[in-house]
């Protein structure tokens, strides 16, 4: 299916053509010609730019911020393995390993006759059914060695991705605990029903009375963010669903987009509805590809009922419909602005605050972007009325959420819950035993202790945006943190000093650590370094990057201690290692040629 | 008065739509700061700029100067945030003061002086960085470049010719130009540009005039740059603030 080195023209215009040649759609027509070809060829990259007449380096610009966008030929099987600390914890890294030898390759290369490469990306959200991988970004779930071995055969016998056994790319929704948001039936439209019989401020009005705050795991509150969208000024207004499910150990919008896209859908057309909206977007991270047809066939489907389209439910003058915008690899774009940016088809920096996008975001116009549970849990407000929806939950954080749980448990899954159970609930519910920690809303999240599994999910105390990793008493914690330290290091957009170099650094004294040779000095670097990320950053990426490092400082600080040399200082230069190149050259390969010392 | 902030406890009166950096050097003080330059809408990546507005900190270079701010900028605190990031840059990229053509004229360095950074602090990354040097008159160090994007602007917002770009993500960010080669002699970019102007550091230099102008008689040489930043800042904008390669911007 890759054989072509490069589309031939009718493909690239009919690409070009489908997006209007518009070059706000640059990323989305990259991604089309990525599919197309397993690469962006500098021929590629040339047309496209004359084509939409934009320079050739902000193509060239776009295309290398993104992950899975390549800009030289990567193998007609892209292998990408995912690389939570839930799939390190289900031995990724052997099944990694294993591959390469069925293939005879080196991981993050591409084989010599071109067929295949292999490599890492960060957690695909299938942290419930992993190890997980993505083969020219279908997921493929449950990896055993087994599996492994065939998926080797299949591309070394070149066969078609479309032929692979289906049961590979089976994705379960695990949906161990259902509430107000996973069992809600009623038919789809009737939030839309209740809105309409409001008026704009009205529904707004509810909005706030319900006490919905974002699900993204800011908590900011909707009715707000909504009234000041209402209230801007601007020649168009937009509504944008951030489905950019970045944060490692997250999988919850996944399963709300395969069970309840319809209300995910609603909620959006309710917020146009009130701030005055006729487009929307919803921004699907490129991990979630396989979702993209089914969404598109439900966005039809409440076309042809007129739940969207032009005069909505028979009322003249509302018209509003909905895109898809697929992203390609970048955690950054789950900031809202950065997620703008992208959308705008440009690289996915976090833009300078003020202005806001609620005054200032799609195309300079006023912008409402809400997590996917926040439009969910905003279209259920409506159809079973505020009041009732206040009653979920605690009072400052009303309504459900629904929890992603993976790790050392029997049970992994979706748990939803109202707002306000314990941390030892869910343990106790997904059937986790001698757990050690847990990793609240992702690496930018908190880490819990034993001494803290009293405390209680919402935003009065344990915010949090869904992940809930479990790790029982057999887990390094140190190692947990130098994963998500990668994380970061790896997801910068690079925009600022604090955070470009901080987290490059800060992995640097991680691994250092990890390899033996960390002092005390070290420790006191990766604090210094932690100060700066945290009172220095653009954005919230850099913010929280350390958080990792200072909550597992905090509570396993011996797991740190027990690695560190007696000295206080030991020079990063290794002497040894910085000759391992010319040992590797000479064919040694025994112990003392320090290979290893090299590799990394 | 109702238009004005505090700025370590002295008064600054500022104009509508200014940010606190542009209003505090308009009234001659000073902030220390690398990648805003007074023709252009501010950028806020180099971070150098932080303070402390009511207690939180934030890049005074992009926020919006508003009345009765409590601002602090010259604190211990905030210098040593501001020497750990200079340590960072010099860390990050390749910096050899003592052979640069830019000693004494580059930003970069005269703010290291001024805010005496006197050790490295980090290890440094030595990253891979060949020199583009296939133009007959211009050579592009990019061991030096610290991503401020002021050349990006300045050759799209002045020059009209998006001669550069930023390609890559973290810290494969690295500055790009566009030509198909990759190479700047195959861009139409001018000595009489204003892209060949804005480098703070060492990236863009003219060829053949490397040290006319001999070390210790250079820009800052002759003053730290807390003093020459205050004469420089009052000039009218070039920049159009519109700049659809650039970060940041909106």
């Amino acid at each position: 299916m890759f054989s072509r080195s490069t589309p031939d023209v009718p493909d690239l215009e009919r690409i070009l053509l489908k997006h209007g040649n518009d070059a706000g759609q640059l990323l989305q027509i990259l991604t089309d010609v990525q599919q197309a070809c397993g690469y962006i060829s500098p021929d590629a990259v040339s047309r496209v730019a004359a084509h939409l007449q934009i320079p050739l380096a902000r193509v060239r610009g776009v295309a290398s911020f993104y992950s899975f966008l390549k800009l030289a030929p990567h193998g007609e099987y892209q292998v990408l393995f995912s690389d939570n600390i839930t799939d390190r914890m289900l031995g990724n890294q052997t099944l990694l390993d294993e591959m390469c030898r069925q293939l005879w390759l080196q991981p993050g290369k591409v084989s010599e006759d071109g067929l295949v490469s292999i490599g890492l990306t960060s957690c695909t959200g299938m942290c419930d059914q992993g190890p997980a991988l993505l083969v020219n970004g279908r997921a493929i779930t449950r990896l055993s060695h087994q599996r492994v071995r065939e998926i080797a055969g299949l591309i070394r016998n070149r066969t078609p991705l479309e032929t692979w056994p289906a049961e590979y790319f089976m994705v379960e929704d695990n949906i161990r605990r259902a509430g107000p948001l996973l069992s809600n039936g009623h038919p789809p439209g009737d939030a839309l029903r209740a809105a309409l019989g409001m008026g704009e401020t009205e529904i707004v009005d509810a909005i706030k009375r319900s006490g919905l705050r974002g699900r993204g795991g800011a908590g900011f509150s909707t009715g707000l963010k909504w009234a000041a969208c209402q209230q801007a000024f601007g020649a168009e207004k937009y509504v944008v669903c951030n489905a950019d499910e970045g944060e490692p150990g997250t999988f919850k919008d996944r399963v709300l987009l395969t069970r309840q896209a319809d209300w995910v859908f609603e909620g959006m057309t309710v917020c146009a509805l009130a701030i005055g909206a006729r487009q929307g977007y919803l921004y699907l991270r490129g991990e979630y590809r396989y979702l993209l047809k089914p969404l598109q066939e439900i966005l039809q489907k409440r076309r042809e009922a007129t739940l969207l389209g032009r005069d909505i439910l028979g009322h003249a003058g509302f018209d509003f419909d909905i895109e898809i915008h697929l992203g390609a690899g970048a955690y950054v774009c789950g900031e809202e602005s950065a997620l703008i940016e992208s959308l705008e088809g440009k690289r996915g920096v976090p833009r300078n605050r003020p202005p806001f996008p609620v005054t200032q975001g799609y195309r300079q116009q006023p912008t409402a972007v809400n997590n996917v549970e926040t439009f969910c849990s905003a279209a259920l407000a409506l159809a079973m009325g505020v009041e009732n929806f206040r009653l979920i939950g605690t009072e400052k954080s009303s309504g459900s959420k629904l929890i992603s749980v993976a790790g050392d448990c029997a049970h992994p899954g979706i748990y939803e819950y109202p707002f306000g159970v314990s941390v030892r609930q869910v343990l106790e519910d997904c059937g986790a035993v001698n757990t050690l920690a847990v990793q609240i809303s992702g690496p930018s999240g908190a880490c819990v202790g034993q001494n803290e599994f009293d405390r209680k999910l919402g935003f009065e105390d344990l915010p949090t945006a869904g992940a809930f990793m479990v790790f029982d008493d057999s887990r390094d914690m140190f190692e947990v943190a130098r994963n998500f330290v990668h994380f970061f290091a790896h997801e910068s957009c690079g925009f600022c000093t604090p955070c470009r170099v901080g987290t490059s650094m800060l992995k640097q004294s991680m691994d250092k650590i990890a390899a033996g040779h960390g002092t005390r000095y070290d420790l006191h670097e990766i604090e210094k370094l932690d100060a700066v990320l945290q009172a220095s950053s653009h954005c919230g990426l850099g913010r929280t990057a350390c958080n990792p490092v200072l909550h597992t400082l905090k509570h396993f600080r011996p797991a740190y201690e027990s690695k560190l040399k007696s000295l206080d200082f030991e020079p990063a230069f290794d002497l040894d290692g910085a000759l391992a190149r010319a040992r590797q050259m000479t064919g040694r390969d025994d112990a003392g040629a320090h290979l290893k010392t090299e590799d990394e | 008065m109702s238009n004005t902030f505090r700025l370590d406890g002295a008064e600054v009166s500022f104009e509508p739509g200014q940010t606190v950096m542009q209003a505090a050097l308009a009234a001659g003080h000073y902030i220390p700061h690398l990648c805003y330059h007074p023709e252009f809408k501010p950028h806020g990546s180099c971070k150098l700029c932080t303070v402390k507005v009511n207690g939180r900190t934030s890049a005074s270079c992009t926020m919006p100067a508003e009345a009765g701010l409590q601002v602090e900028s010259n604190t211990e605190e905030l210098n040593a945030l501001r020497r750990t990031l200079v340590q960072m840059l010099f860390a990050e990229g390749n910096h050899f003061c003592p052979s640069c053509e830019k000693s004494g004229n580059c930003v970069l360095q005269a703010l290291g002086y001024d805010l005496e950074v006197h050790t490295a602090g980090f290890r440094h990354l030595y990253p891979d960085r060949p020199v583009d040097a296939s133009h007959p008159e211009i050579l592009l160090d990019f061991n030096r470049c610290i991503l401020c994007e002021l050349c990006v602007r300045a050759s799209a917002e002045v020059d009209g010719k998006h001669v550069f770009a930023l390609g890559g993500r973290g810290m494969e960010k690295h500055l790009i130009v566009n030509a198909e080669s990759g190479l700047l002699a195959d861009t139409n970019i001018a000595l009489a540009d204003k892209a060949m102007e804005v480098c703070p550091v060492g990236v863009i230099l003219r060829k053949e005039i490397g040290f006319s102008q001999p070390i210790g008689e250079r820009r800052y040489d002759q003053r730290p740059i807390s003093a020459q930043a205050l004469e420089d800042a009052p000039r009218p904008a070039t920049g159009q603030g519109a700049c659809d390669v650039c970060e940041g911007q909106s």
